[in-house]
């Protein structure tokens, strides 16, 4: 059954990735500018024959049908073409970036699900007091702060005035990296035990994980709020508390439990804004990941590896839709026999 | 002194004029092993009655008066005495077990849940029980049931798994609020006469909430009629509904055997009730 349901969302998974290779393709194609423009210098583009070259050399002087059918082709076999700008392979780059995001990305996914399920579920337990009041105020702010704001006063606040993290990187200046195993410092120092880099690894994300997990963080709050107290009203619950349970095994067991497929729906398109806030941290908090590497492509023209970090969220977001869907199976039975 | 006494309740929701009076001066009593009907339309007070007698009232609601159980007054319990009555001595059996069965927890998780809480035994020694328990309310092959989610079973199976979360922890006062009005009709006969076989093998008490005068015939020794929140009538079963002193009364049986009002009233329609045992009249 669950074999059945798997392979069913693989395939709708590469159609959709299809149709996300094919978007991604249009669109950085027809936006204006030229790449040889952004990446050749003044006194090459003068030259036409430097330029003409230049496109060649990339594949850009054939029909669009065509380009994009030799990079399918590629992609197929793995390949995401070469960065004009690190001159890298773009998989190179992604597998030197990606790790980092998703270390800051998980930190932040962490922390918005434990506090914002936990606030929200406080919040409706308690509903209309004085606790209840203090978390919506705080999570409209959350929820309506600009982020690059946040950011910016958090860096101010907190590295320069207080002084209690540090304010850029993945580590202190001179520090060596932790052997690589998944490229996120935290885990990898684990493995490594290495608990000193561990910690100044830890020290580094903790910052701009919280800010970017403030949007999702009130989000959570909110909808988690809403959606126990919906829960709270049903027969079920009230049957519970006719059979005497404490309340702490009544919230646990039965509340959290029907809270939960709407609380993982937003949970995963939480994950989006997520991501899209990752642009805005990282290049604030100077951190080497997906985020800054989509900015350097974006403002270089940099076609290659504008693809490949569309293709790259893509997957992220697919794959985490897809976990969404399996989750819903393992949660609600009515769903895994359907 | 009865098992259950309930003296003067009345259950007010506050606002202006003196709020809104839910239940007005109810006085009932259940003795050990009886079985009383509590009878009225939908929005009588019938339900919230009942709910009393586990502690529970409308948010913000006050109370008045005193629901006694086995001497103590309920309604004054601190909440650490409440837990431990509730499920334990007075268990509930509600209307529709659909939205009463946790969707997510599987059957034998919901039979025994509270038994563990109550009387701290293992999780095989609860097992075991629940086996029982489903034998008890003849679900057929109980050994994959108690692994089994709600959704598999039908409206009269799911009820009886309800009452079957009832009878867990032995109880000594069953309340069963409208267990069969939810149900399809065909099965509504054999869920009653399950309520009433257990009864007779538990020697619980048992307080019956229906609409349905019919059902009362056939189970309750004792009914009392409740209308807009105050009891209008009371006595035993068969003189009540053979000579009903109050008018409301005589409309409800009159409900019952009126082709034209009934709510699918054929020329022949009974309640299942009646119409499963002949008792009816």
């Amino acid at each position: 059954m669950l074999l059945r349901f798997l392979s069913r969302r693989v395939v709708a998974t590469v159609v959709l990735a299809f149709g996300v290779v094919l978007a991604s393709f249009v669109l950085t194609n027809v936006v204006p500018g030229d790449p040889a423009a952004a990446n050749l210098g003044q006194q090459a583009l003068e030259d036409p024959e430097v330029v003409a070259a230049w496109r060649a050399a990339n594949g850009l002087d054939q029909p669009l049908v065509v380009q994009f059918g030799n990079y399918l082709v590629n992609l197929v076999q793995g390949d995401l073409g070469v960065s004009q700008q690190s001159r890298r392979p773009v998989l190179t780059d992604l597998g030197e970036f990606g790790p980092a995001s998703a270390e800051l990305a998980l930190v932040a996914v962490v922390v918005s699900l434990v506090v914002g399920i936990g606030c929200g579920t406080w919040a409706a337990l308690r509903r209309d007091r004085p606790v209840d009041q203090l978390f919506r105020v705080l999570s409209l702010g959350g929820v309506s702060v600009p982020l690059f704001w946040l950011a910016l006063i958090a860096v101010y606040v907190f590295s320069f005035q207080l002084g209690w993290f540090p304010s850029a990187g993945r580590l202190d200046p001179g520090e060596a990296p932790p052997p690589k195993v998944t490229g996120m410092y935290t885990v990898d120092a684990l493995l490594a035990g290495d608990l000193a880099t561990f910690g100044s690894a830890l020290e580094h994300v903790i910052l701009p994980a919280l800010v970017l997990a403030a949007f999702t963080v009130g989000l959570l709050t909110r909808f988690v709020r809403s959606s126990v107290l919906e829960v709270l009203g049903n027969d079920y619950v009230r049957a519970a508390h006719a059979k005497g349970l404490p309340l702490s095994l009544i919230v646990r067991r039965h509340v959290m439990r029907g809270a939960l497929i709407p609380i993982i729906t937003v949970v995963g398109t939480a994950f989006a804004s997520l991501l899209a806030g990752t642009v805005l941290v990282e290049r604030i908090f100077s951190w080497p990941g997906i985020g800054s590497y989509a900015f350097r492509s974006a403002t270089t023209l940099d076609l290659p590896a504008i693809m490949g970090v569309s293709l790259f969220v893509a997957f992220v977001y697919i794959l985490v839709n897809l976990v969404v869907d399996v989750l819903y199976g393992f949660i609600d039975p009515r769903i895994r026999t359907a | 002194m009865s098992l259950l006494e309930i003296d003067g309740l009345s259950i007010r929701l506050p606002g202006r004029d003196g709020g809104k009076a839910l239940v007005e001066d109810v006085s009932l009593h259940v003795a050990a092993g009886e079985v009383v009907g509590l009878a009225g339309e939908s929005g009588s007070g019938k339900t919230l009655t009942a709910l009393s007698v586990l502690g529970m009232v409308p948010h913000g609601a006050r109370t008045g008066g005193e629901v006694r159980f086995d001497g103590r007054d309920v309604l004054a319990l601190r909440p650490r005495d409440l837990r431990e009555l509730r499920g334990a001595q007075v268990a509930m059996v509600f209307q529709d077990p659909t939205t009463a069965l946790h969707p997510m927890l599987d059957v034998g998780t919901q039979i025994t849940e509270h038994l563990r809480v109550h009387r701290g035994i293992s999780k095989r020694a609860a097992a075991a029980r629940a086996l029982e328990l489903l034998e008890q309310v003849r679900i057929p092959n109980p050994a994959e049931a108690v692994r089994a989610y709600p959704h598999r079973f039908s409206g009269g199976m799911k009820q009886r798994i309800a009452i079957a979360v009832a009878l867990a922890c032995e109880p000594r006062l069953l309340i069963a609020d409208e267990p069969t009005t939810a149900l399809d009709v065909t099965v509504q006969a054999g869920v009653l006469r399950l309520l009433d076989d257990l009864r007779a093998q538990t020697g619980m008490a048992v307080l019956l909430i229906t609409h349905d005068l019919g059902v009362m015939n056939v189970t309750s020794d004792r009914l009392y009629v409740m209308k807009a929140g105050r009891v209008v009538e009371e006595g035993r079963t068969r003189e009540v509904l053979a000579a009903p002193g109050h008018p409301y009364t005589a409309s409800l049986l009159d409900a019952l055997s009126d082709p034209g009002t009934a709510p699918e009233g054929g020329p022949d329609h009974r309640s299942p009730g009646v119409a499963a045992t002949g008792l009816g009249g």
